[in-house]
């Protein structure tokens, strides 16, 4: 579709035009970035600001500068979300949110702190232990202080009003999200991947409710197509949650036989499994929602249940035949995930292939004949 | 060798055998169940909290540590990477992992499995994945103490609600699991203990701002960690920590350094790289450089600035411990701080940063802590990269040649200085 080919190509440019051209038709509003994986966007739109979610700069940034900052071993997000910054790309924000989802990412927030002092930038502690019954009145307490902070920024008060508003809007977003991912899952030939994703993904950057129109475009049309089913095996693709794969690498896996009827790539946009209460404390019911509502991720720890429990029913409720784990290099999550994943669904008797990638590798020729050979070992099996 | 004497005393064997009769007990608990055992983390661990059952800890970060040093990690590691870790993981976790696969243990005693897994998560993500493993492995229950992390100069009102809430579910969860009452008062006595070893180690680092320091802050600290973590909150550890400062306090009394002549002062950060331990503290030594502190000896508790457990509130202490005072939950602008705190007061020449690549904790971002403390402090710095457990990442020469030349800058720079304080 070639709005959002034409959309996905302004999200791509590290001037960001979509964030200029909204600052410029609101002036003196603020824009708020926010890295993966997992933000409550909520909070700055209820603000007035725009969130942006920033998934580090692709192939299109030389790392010059960042590698001295990090050292080996550190993964490319890490590095070019601060290379950004020190090439003055990121002039557009007013502020950057990071949260716990790693060490290094945790280290990069502080580091930008440090570096750039003019920046509002926060870390928010996201809970790791959601079966303590704390845990929700804590979460509440620090979107509170991040809420105030937000509010210094902005210059003006957030009624719990425009809360439930922003949550209305996000809310219909993510069921339509929800309901594109049902349509791949059943017809995977209507929507491919490679194009679903920049549709998606393309809500990083605009405001919400200009994306959910798009959405809403794109679905009839993505129903309405009568594309053929060809003889391609069914995957789910896990591990691609924070650096984000290239779009060639992800054409490329459809291209060589596989149709993907999952994945966790920009996962924080389809976050919750249902919709965030609009009723009674709208920080109560964000943060609640967070604990109970959210989908399984590397990120997100729960030990009542274990992750690769998640990941073994997603695979028996898309029918999938095969797991492509596709994981960024140096994602320690994802390493460690790794072995948990491999080992149940072993168990389960499902075939699986493990890649990896850097948001700006640009060869993918023997990732190619790693999943050609993958394919046709389970075609021909 | 110009290094005149290993630092000893009578301290180097007491804690060898504390250490020991500590295995002794985990061997107990593993042929009998009794006493009941909590695998934790060394950071800001609730040590204290275990005192109310009678139970032991065991630091699986430990057992590692002690396998590196005897050069017996890589095994374990090549065992963990052959069930799929990476070899980008921690190196920690996979010679752990490995250790349990293949039954190995630091003394060839038995290790227990433990009554509880308590993942007292303080800034370490990595934990909450090895400690999940840990207990789909042993097949043990887990528990997650989520420790929010410092964002702030100072930790809110809510944080430390938040964790004492989350300790009083432990405590219920360790009765459900021991069939043990919680003793509140040997739960305060252990906090109360924890009071003293901390005062009397605070005391011992500050000893190293004497000129000569009459210990090395990084290298010898660490025989002084395992009774810290294991028994701080015990008369044994008091005891310990009384003697250690008696001694050292007599040998700096007397005017005795680690070397014939202290000739450079170090401030180091990161942990060291176990597996070459000696041939690393060779390096320094052949320069007669001695650490004067280090931030790998606050992994467990950051005393040295004033904190100490309170047995009148001993479960908001705790839970300050676990959040503000150790170095692995707090920021690393706050780590500059601290940093620069050591070098300033402890009079330093300057800064060593260990680059290890298993903890990401550590290390990411410490080429913007060189940039802070070069360009914005003027102090000179070292960075060299390896590895804490897995030995295929030191490169002996390499890392010998830098480390020269660093002291070869830093004399050279001396030299200059006094020649022009003499004219």
């Amino acid at each position: 579709m070639p709005f959002i080919e034409r959309t996905f190509d302004k999200c791509a440019d590290l001037q960001f035009p979509l964030v200029r051209e909204w600052k410029q038709a609101h002036p003196g509003a603020k824009a708020v970035a926010y890295f993966p994986v997992y933000s409550p966007v909520e909070l700055i739109h209820a603000s007035g600001m725009l969130p942006v979610g920033l998934s580090g700069a692709g192939d299109r940034l030389d790392i010059q500068h960042a590698d001295a900052r990090f050292g080996s071993f550190i993964c490319s997000i890490v590095k070019t979300t601060l290379e950004l910054g020190l090439t003055g790309h990121l002039e557009p924000f007013d502020g950057f949110l990071f949260s716990s989802i790693c060490d290094s990412a945790r280290n990069l927030c502080f580091v930008m702190k440090r570096n750039f002092p003019g920046m509002y930038v926060d870390f928010l502690h996201l809970p790791h232990n959601p079966s303590s019954p704390a845990a929700a009145q804590f979460l509440a307490e620090e979107y509170r202080r991040v809420l105030a902070e937000l509010e210094r920024l902005s210059g003006s008060k957030v009624s719990d009003d425009a809360l439930r508003r922003s949550i209305t809007l996000y809310n219909r977003n993510r069921a339509l999200i929800r309901e594109l991912y049902q349509l791949r899952t059943r017809d995977p030939q209507q929507a491919p991947t490679w194009e679903l994703y920049r549709l998606i993904r393309a809500g990083n950057f605009m405001p919400v409710e200009e994306h959910t129109a798009m959405l809403e475009a794109a679905l009839p049309e993505f129903r309405a197509r009568g594309a053929k089913k060809r003889d391609s095996i069914r995957i789910v693709v896990e591990g691609s949650f924070c650096e984000q794969p290239p779009i060639a690498l992800i054409r490329l896996i459809e291209e060589a036989g596989c149709y993907i009827v999952d994945d966790d790539f920009a996962i924080g946009q389809s976050w919750f499994e249902s919709d965030v209460p609009t009723g009674g404390d709208p920080i109560l019911a964000l943060a609640a929602s967070y604990l109970d509502r959210a989908v399984y991720s590397s990120v997100r720890h729960d030990f009542r249940k274990p992750r690769w429990d998640g990941l073994v029913e997603k695979v028996r409720r898309t029918q999938a035949d095969a797991v492509l784990f596709l994981i960024a290099k140096f994602c320690e999550p994802a390493y460690f995930d790794y072995v948990p994943y491999k080992q149940e669904v072993e168990r389960a008797g499902v075939p699986h292939l493990q890649l990896e990638f850097e948001e700006k590798s640009f060869t993918f020729d023997h990732l190619r004949t790693e999943v050609e050979t993958f394919v046709e070992s389970l075609v021909f099996d | 060798m110009t290094e005149k004497k290993e630092y000893r005393g009578s301290i180097h064997q007491r804690q060898k055998d504390l250490m020991l009769a500590w295995y002794a007990q985990l061997d107990q608990a593993a042929n009998t169940g009794n006493p009941p055992t909590v695998t934790m983390m060394v950071s800001g661990n609730c040590v204290e909290l275990l005192e109310g059952f009678g139970a032991i800890p065991i630091y699986p970060e430990v057992n590692a540590l002690q396998l590196a040093i005897r050069h017996q990690s890589l095994d374990p590691i090549l065992a963990a990477e052959e069930l799929g870790y990476a070899a980008d993981n921690c190196a920690y976790v996979k010679a752990d992992i490995g250790c349990i696969l293949k039954g190995i243990t630091p003394t060839d005693g038995k290790l227990p499995t433990p009554t509880l897994i308590l993942c007292n998560f303080v800034g370490c993500n990595t934990y909450l994945k090895w400690f999940e493993h840990l207990a789909k492995l042993q097949n043990a229950p887990l528990y997650v103490i989520d420790v929010p992390f410092m964002r702030a100069d100072h930790p809110t009102r809510f944080d430390v609600e938040y964790v004492v809430k989350q300790l009083q579910e432990t405590v219920k969860k360790l009765e459900q699991l021991t069939g043990r009452k919680f003793d509140h008062d040997r739960f305060r006595q252990a906090v109360d203990c924890s009071r003293r070893s901390e005062e009397l180690w605070s005391q011992i680092k500050h000893l190293a701002r004497r000129t000569p320091s009459p210990f090395d802050a990084y290298f010898d600290a660490i025989t002084l960690m395992g009774p810290l973590y294991v028994y701080r909150a015990r008369p044994e550890g008091v005891e310990f920590f009384e003697a250690a400062l008696a001694e050292l306090q007599a040998k700096s009394d007397a005017g005795h350094g680690v070397y014939e002549k202290e000739h450079f002062r170090l401030v180091m950060e990161g942990p060291p790289p176990y597996p070459y331990f000696r041939t690393f503290r060779d390096m320094f030594a052949k320069w007669q450089a001695c650490a004067v502190a280090s931030t790998y000896s606050t992994v467990g508790g950051l005393w040295e600035f004033g904190f100490r457990h309170d047995p009148d509130h001993p479960f908001e202490s705790v839970a300050m411990h676990m959040i503000e005072q150790n170095v692995t939950n707090r920021s690393l602008l706050q780590r500059y701080e601290q940093l620069r705190r050591y070098v300033e007061e402890w009079n330093a020449d300057g800064l060593v940063i260990h680059f290890v690549k298993s903890c990401r904790l550590f290390s990411a971002g410490q080429g913007d802590m060189r940039d802070y403390f070069t360009k914005q402090l003027g102090v000179p710095t070292l960075y060299i990269e390896s590895d804490l457990e897995d030995p295929r990442y030191f490169g002996e020469a390499q890392t010998r040649t830098r480390i020269d030349a660093f002291f070869e800058s830093l004399e050279h720079a001396k030299a200059t200085a006094s020649v022009r304080v003499g004219a």
